[in-house]
């Protein structure tokens, strides 16, 4: 009987209806116009690679190869030489962003902060060969987010 | 002997045993930096502290402390523990922590052990010291901040290499590791002076920045620049060889290598011979080719030709393998004419022990008088060379030398320069030599001259009227100079019944009896110069050096770390080479070329189809070779061959040490070192 006049009445229906109508007027919208609107992402956030710079314009990165040691994926490749001032720096260092799994590893490793892994995460490309970072693509990176990247790690420092 | 309880453990040990040895004897490891088993013992460095019941009221160095009876050792005491972190803690202060751009890092002394025994964190505060560096010539880079004066590498130079040129200046705070008067390290072993250095403050120039330790394949295999089959490792990454280290093997080299051994690694690199190469009729010039284009060449102007006038030459560098299938095949071409003494040498090898170096090389140590005659250890053995200077410091054994003077690392007599001298010699002391095992060192070079069985027969009588032979020790001994000659005089790799030999095959290619020649690796005797051209050459090799400038086809082979093969050491020791990385571009290794080779040329193909079925072929003729690493020794014959030696003195070969060899040659840091360190002689002559 009771399911009856509940099923008569369209009760569920009307249930139904009164959600959406509450979500559509009381309660505060929570889906975002992306991409012109963005959610908040952690200091934390472990999205693109960059090698970031000293700020008079010398690369941080010294090959001590560490990363290349630490990655699971074996994603990085370093090839270093004395440069002609006599200090050590790399030659090559590449990372397959296709076999990253993006472990913060390397960024942890890394005794100079040289290599970190940035707040973007927008980088799909339409080939997989894109995917595969030289050192001028994660300079690049680097100097294009080096703001964000030394704000979210003067952030993060007092937990470390 | 002295019974001794470390840790509860009792040990019985020798008079003399130190604690520190008799605990590495029961496996206990005590942390030490200045200690080196092969080296004198400053303790200067306070790390092997341990605490001994009954001793001075406080932590004893272990590695100067003899063992005595009943001594009761802790090592892991708190005492101790408490000992170790302030040293550890004391040497930190001013060592730099640059560990990630230091090349020792991933194999440091320092770093493994500040993680075992150290402090987790400093208590430093004040400013670090900073030392200028050194410059010791174009092997050794320096970082001299990173020294914590354990005074290894002075007493290495002191005593193993012979040259006292670093000492240690001022105390404390100030005292610094430097040249007396701020010159090169000239000597053979130096880059043993980066393996002793517990630390980053001396490494090597070539190497740096290039690798780390832990990305490395590591390769036991053995040496080839001279004739003694230094034990190696060859420190590979991907195809590269990026350095060689010693390994240890008490009966050749210790733990040492010589410079070339050790650095001219980078030639492995460059200028290899990576596709082959036909000489073209029309320009004259070496043009590309493939493998099936080459063979069919030869095959070519190998038909018709008798076997008479076919001959090849084997290089320096070549293993017992290829020489066997040359051997095989040649004979299947029906030609006598082979020979492995490219350097022209002549001497008979009807009897083993007339050609190796029969005391074998640990047993220098053994020795009680050494005679040298024509030969400069220094530099065409610098190992052996290091031998003698340890027996020499030891015992004092007296050294002699007939032939022109060297510089040597230890005192000598020169007693004359002639054949003439030594017969002199043998008259005077015949029968009245004090000593109990006598040695005579001979160079390969004396029997590269025109009377050389005149000299060698002179020799087996000195041996035998000095003593040098008798029961129960044979300290006559050959020093070649080249890795493929013992083996090649083994496997017999020379004129077959009536054939013609090195100089006969050479004057044969001017006047064109010899109408096809294959150089097997034979870069030592400038082929592009002295090879007629009226005959055909087929070089076959790894490096395009002087054989390759004169083939008119180039077969592309392996070098010695891209291939298995045997070696036989100057003591008649076959040792094995191992394969590290892989070979460059379309080369094969050698026996597989001469096999393919026999399957278009020969009147049938060679029987073997794989390397392990070619050493078993080896070893069933040869039984020397059923047992790798072991010297079976040689019975001493009586010498047919009689004849009066000349009265010319006797030579050393014209060669630099730092060039001998095509990989030294294609290196760079060879050609450097040969650059820095001539032009230090000069200097030094002229001032």
């Amino acid at each position: 009987m009771n399911k009856f006049v509940r099923s008569f009445f369209l009760v569920e229906i009307v249930k139904g209806f009164c959600l959406t109508l509450k979500y559509m007027f009381f309660v505060p919208k929570v889906t975002i116009n992306y991409p012109y609107e963005k959610g908040p992402i952690s200091p934390r956030f472990r999205g693109e690679h960059a090698l970031r710079r000293y700020p008079d314009g010398s690369e941080r990165c010294i090959a001590c190869k560490l990363c290349e040691a630490v990655c699971p994926a074996l994603a990085i490749t370093i090839e270093a030489e004395e440069q002609e001032d006599g200090s050590r720096r790399t030659t090559k260092y590449d990372i397959d962003m296709t076999k990253c799994i993006y472990c913060g590893l390397c960024q942890e490793a890394c005794p100079v902060d040289a290599i970190v892994e940035g707040p973007n995460f927008e980088y799909a490309t339409e080939t997989r060969e894109e995917l595969y970072y030289n050192k001028e693509k994660l300079l690049d990176n680097g100097d294009r987010w080096e703001a964000q990247l030394a704000a979210n790690i003067v952030a993060d420092a007092r937990y470390r | 002997m002295p019974k001794i309880t470390i840790n509860d453990m009792e040990i019985e040990v020798e008079q003399g045993t130190s604690v520190l040895q008799a605990a590495e004897q029961l496996g206990i490891e005590i942390p030490r930096f200045c200690y080196h088993d092969k080296l004198s013992v400053p303790a200067n460095c306070r790390m092997c502290l341990v605490e001994i019941e009954g001793g001075p009221p406080k932590p004893v160095a272990s590695c100067a402390m003899a063992c005595g009876d009943g001594m009761i050792v802790h090592t892991d005491s708190d005492v101790v523990k408490d000992a170790r972190k302030g040293v550890m803690e004391m040497m930190l202060i001013n060592h730099p922590l640059d560990c990630p751009v230091c090349d020792q890092g991933g194999e440091c002394d320092l770093q493994d052990q500040a993680v075992s025994y150290g402090f987790d964190r400093s208590r430093y505060y004040e400013d670090k010291r900073e030392v200028e560096d050194n410059d010791y010539g174009p092997l050794i880079g320096t970082v001299m901040t990173r020294c914590i004066h354990c005074t290894r590498c002075i007493r290495f130079a002191e005593e193993i290499a012979g040259t006292p040129v670093l000492g240690q200046f001022n105390r404390g705070e100030n005292a610094k590791v430097g040249t007396f008067v701020g010159g090169l390290i000239d000597t053979e072993l130096s880059g043993n002076l980066i393996d002793v250095c517990p630390v980053g403050a001396l490494t090597s120039k070539p190497y740096a920045f290039k690798a780390r330790s832990w990305e490395l394949t590591k390769t036991e295999t053995i040496d080839v620049n001279d004739a003694l089959g230094c034990n190696i490792r060859v420190d590979s990454r991907g195809r590269e060889v990026m350095r060689i280290l010693p390994r240890l093997n008490e009966d050749i080299n210790e733990e040492w290598i010589d410079d070339r051994a050790r650095f001219s690694c980078d030639g492995l690199a460059k200028g290899r011979i990576d596709r082959p190469y036909i000489r073209d009729e029309d320009s004259g010039k070496l043009r590309e080719a493939s493998w099936d284009e080459a063979i069919s060449c030869i095959s070519r102007k190998l038909r018709g030709v008798k076997g008479d006038a076919i001959a090849a030459l084997a290089g320096d560098l070549v293993d017992v393998e290829a020489m066997v299938a040359m051997k095989d095949l040649l004979a299947s071409l029906g030609s006598p004419n082979m020979d492995c003494r490219t350097d022209g040498s002549v001497f008979s090898a009807e009897n083993r022990a007339s050609y190796l170096f029969n005391s074998g090389i640990a047993g220098i140590d053994e020795a009680d008088a050494i005679l040298l005659v024509g030969v400069d250890p220094r530099h065409e053995a610098t190992m052996i060379n290091a031998r003698i200077r340890k027996n020499w410091l030891e015992k004092g054994i007296p050294v002699s030398l007939i032939g022109e003077p060297v510089d040597l690392t230890y005192p000598y007599e020169h007693v004359g320069t002639s054949p003439k001298d030594l017969e002199m010699l043998v008259k005077q002391y015949a029968g009245k030599l004090d000593a109990k095992k006598p040695m005579m060192i001979v160079g390969a070079n004396v029997f590269t001259r025109p009377d050389s069985l005149a000299v060698h027969a002179l020799l087996h009588k000195a041996c035998e009227d000095l003593g040098i032979v008798k029961d129960g020790w044979n300290g006559f001994n050959i020093l070649h100079g080249a890795a493929s000659r013992v083996g090649g005089l083994d496997v017999g790799f020379l004129p077959q019944n009536g054939g013609k030999d090195f100089a006969d095959i050479i004057a044969a290619t001017k006047e064109g009896s010899i109408e096809v020649l294959f150089l097997l690796g034979a870069d030592e005797f400038n082929a592009h110069v002295n090879v007629g051209w009226k005959s055909f050459v087929v070089y076959q090799g790894h490096h395009g050096d002087h054989g390759a400038q004169r083939a008119d086809v180039v077969l592309p082979s392996c070098a010695y770390t891209e291939k298995d093969g045997i070696y036989v050491n100057t003591e008649g020791r076959p040792q094995l080479a191992r394969r590290a990385v892989s070979s460059v571009g379309e080369a094969k290794e050698d026996w597989a070329i001469i096999r393919k080779l026999s399957e278009h040329v020969g009147a049938s193909p060679l029987p073997y189809n794989s390397q392990l079925e070619l050493r078993s072929r080896i070893q069933k003729e040869w039984p020397i070779f059923k047992k790798m690493d072991e010297i079976i020794p040689a019975k001493w014959a009586k010498y047919s061959v009689k004849g009066k030696p000349a009265k010319d003195a006797f030579a050393l070969p014209v060669q630099n040490y730092y060039l001998n060899n095509p990989i030294c040659r294609a290196s760079k840091t060879m050609e450097e070192c040969s650059k820095a360190f001539t032009r230090q002689k000069e200097l030094e002559d002229s001032a």
